[in-house]
């Protein structure tokens, strides 16, 4: 309690803060700063940062990993959490390596890729919603049992050759240094944005992240939403799987390892509560570019990327935890 | 007392266990000798360690998933002391890991407690720093066998009245976690704040420094296992233990922990881990590609979860089917 509290005159605001007031505060805000500092460093840091090409390739340590975003946070918005998408992306790529050895050609291949996305994305919906099992273990059990039957059919082995015209999708340029990666990126973000922020399906996925219950006796179709999530982020984790597979043209059953731990920190980082019920797609977008950042500008410095991991690490601990830190010392000198 | 023993999990679970021991003896005669499940002991008592440190975690609601990384990371350390200074002796070098392990689980206890973040989220974090740190010290290098000391390679081998020091420690390790569990307030506090911390407030428990607590005790037991592990693999590297953290979890579902909290047993977590441990030994001898291991372990963590869900709902009356399914 301040003394100067009981001299002055009582305030009581028609409006608890101003519009221009909550956009300044908000998280994306404060992300936006993050990234617009680490921008400033790795130009400062690294003279080849600016080069058009090289800040082209820095999209693909986000791109992938950013279109499965997308889909998990709707999922951790609604209060679902998929651990297995990394795993998805190792069956996919590899159920797209064994069709290939039967030549067939990029058409068939896509079509396999999203395929299997989507009913791995079945399995756990199927799992989570029909069963009523608790999401984070159910798929860490399908993140070793999708990966696993993924080393049962490879074992130490990979999978190569795909056809030249599969390359595009992970190694193709639209125009100039605009990848098709980034592309599809930005339409997937302007797509996911609509639909959580601008439709009734998004606003019923934060009913559902704030009280399942209330979403119930509302008339909202919980489960069938919640299956409708696990499917998109299957499905996203197939066309992930595509990107990635053709960026890298093989196949091996370590591929995307541990990915889902990034991911889930890019959507947290992005502000997605993980208890559910609040985040933006923007929010996620701007988590995307800022882990991009700083991976690529750490790489440029030479860092390797285990090290990197600590400053994504401190990043996802260090923005959650500032906040709160700054709010219970000033709670405590009230 | 015996009925009621018949009916619980830990009965069917300890069925499955030998059931799967004796499928593999009719593949593989002499598997389930007594010296070869001692060795299959022998080689689950790290996992079974993990397994009693996450439950503790688990029971407050909560969850780690950094102990593999703070395993990798202890382990290093204690190497490396001993690589540059063999005279330091091993029991320093014990008390050292179970330090170091107290003090990252104490760092994910306190952000779980005073500023309230999400454990998935902090134990995320700290998986990933504890284990690039592990590079930061060490450059990438390996420390291997020739490197390490005699007695402290020696140390986890040495037979005491017939079984290896590292089985006894897990043993002894069950036992302080039976009467840790069963017979002290802490232990029931783990209960109390997982089963409904709401209620554990106004019965006097502050839910925070519970949950502090299980992940304190959570990280001493991985620093411990960190100079296990690298003392009997006699290696330690970057990447040691890595994907451990899901294992552990997954010995503690198959043992029937409920991961909402309040829910489990020492005696579930053990068999968990020994399930686990069984395939895992099984496979081998059984001709069955190690490769078959990770989607065994995924599609028994699915089962088991299935399993428990069904004995955990509540009996209670469901007014409304669809708004229970909600939950």
């Amino acid at each position: 309690m301040s003394l100067s509290e009981g001299t002055r005159p009582r305030h009581v605001p028609d409006r608890l803060t101003s519009r221009s007031q909550r956009v300044l505060r908000s998280w994306e805000a404060l992300l936006i700063g993050v990234a617009v500092l680490i921008f400033i460093a790795n130009t400062q840091a690294s003279p080849y940062f600016l080069n058009p090409w090289n800040l082209s390739d820095a999209t693909f340590n986000f791109t992938e990993k950013a279109m499965i975003g997308f889909a998990m946070a709707l999922l951790i918005i609604s209060g679902e959490i998929d651990l297995s998408v990394a795993g998805i992306i190792a069956l996919a790529s590899t159920a797209m390596g064994y069709a290939l050895q039967f030549g067939i050609g990029t058409p068939g291949l896509v079509a396999i890729g999203l395929g299997v996305g989507l009913l791995c994305g079945a399995f756990n919906g199927v799992l989570v919603t029909r069963l009523g099992l608790p999401s984070i273990v159910v798929t860490i059990g399908t993140m070793s049992l999708f990966r696993g039957i993924a080393y049962i059919v490879l074992g130490d082995e990979a999978y190569n050759g795909y056809p030249s015209s599969f390359a595009y999708f992970g190694q193709g340029y639209v125009f100039w240094v605009i990848s098709f990666e980034l592309v599809v990126f930005l339409i997937l973000a302007l797509i996911y944005g609509i639909l959580l922020h601008a439709t009734n399906f998004g606003r019923r996925i934060y009913v559902i992240g704030n009280n399942p219950t209330a979403a119930v006796f509302s008339g909202v179709r919980v489960q069938r939403i919640k299956m409708t999530l696990f499917l998109l982020t299957g499905l996203m984790s197939g066309v992930a799987a595509i990107c990635l597979t053709s960026r890298l043209g093989s196949t091996r059953p370590s591929i995307a390892y541990a990915w889902e731990l990034e991911i889930v920190t890019m959507v947290v980082l992005g502000g997605v509560s993980i208890l559910g019920g609040s985040g933006s797609i923007l929010g996620v977008v701007i988590a995307a570019l800022v882990m991009g950042m700083v991976t690529f500008g750490l790489g440029l410095l030479n860092v390797p990327g285990i090290v990197m991991s600590i400053f994504i690490g401190a990043l996802l601990i260090g923005v959650i935890a500032l906040p709160r830190l700054i709010a219970l010392l000033r709670a405590r000198r009230a | 007392m015996i009925a009621k023993f018949l009916k619980s999990r830990e009965a069917i679970l300890l069925a499955a266990v030998i059931a799967l021991i004796l499928l593999v003896e009719t593949r593989f005669a002499g598997f389930a000798a007594p010296s070869n499940l001692a060795g299959v002991f022998n080689d689950t008592s790290i996992l079974i360690i993990l397994a009693l440190g996450q439950m503790a975690v688990i029971l407050t609601k909560c969850i780690d998933l950094s102990l593999a990384s703070n395993l990798a990371l202890t382990g290093m350390v204690v190497a490396m002391i001993n690589a540059t200074a063999p005279g330091v002796p091993v029991i320093a070098l014990i008390a050292l890991a179970i330090g170091m392990g107290v003090v990252m689980g104490m760092f994910n206890g306190i952000l779980v407690w005073k500023l309230d973040i999400p454990p998935i989220v902090v134990t995320l974090g700290t998986l990933t720093i504890y284990r690039g740190v592990i590079f930061l010290i060490s450059d990438g290098a390996w420390i291997n066998a020739h490197e390490m000391s005699g007695g402290f390679k020696a140390f986890p081998r040495a037979e005491f009245l017939g079984l290896p020091v590292l089985s006894w420690i897990a043993l002894l390790i069950v036992g302080l976690f039976v009467v840790l569990i069963g017979r002290t307030g802490l232990g029931r506090a783990f209960y109390a704040v997982g089963g409904n911390p709401h209620a554990a407030v106004y019965t006097g428990i502050s839910v925070g420094f519970t949950r502090f607590m299980a992940f304190t005790i959570a990280g001493g037991l991985a620093g411990l296992c960190g100079y296990l592990w690298v003392s009997r693999y006699a290696v330690a590297y970057v990447d040691v233990a890595g994907g451990f953290e899901l294992d552990v979890v997954a010995a503690c579902v198959i043992g029937g922990i409920s991961i909402a909290g309040g829910i489990g047993t020492v005696g579930g977590a053990v068999l968990g881990a020994l399930f686990l441990g069984v395939i895992k030994n099984a496979l081998p001898v059984a001709g069955i590609s190690p490769f078959w291991q990770l989607a065994i372990s995924g599609a028994a963590i699915i089962i088991a979860v299935a399993f428990n869900a069904r004995g955990e709902r509540s009996k209670g009356r469901v007014i409304l089917k669809s708004a229970e399914h909600a939950q």
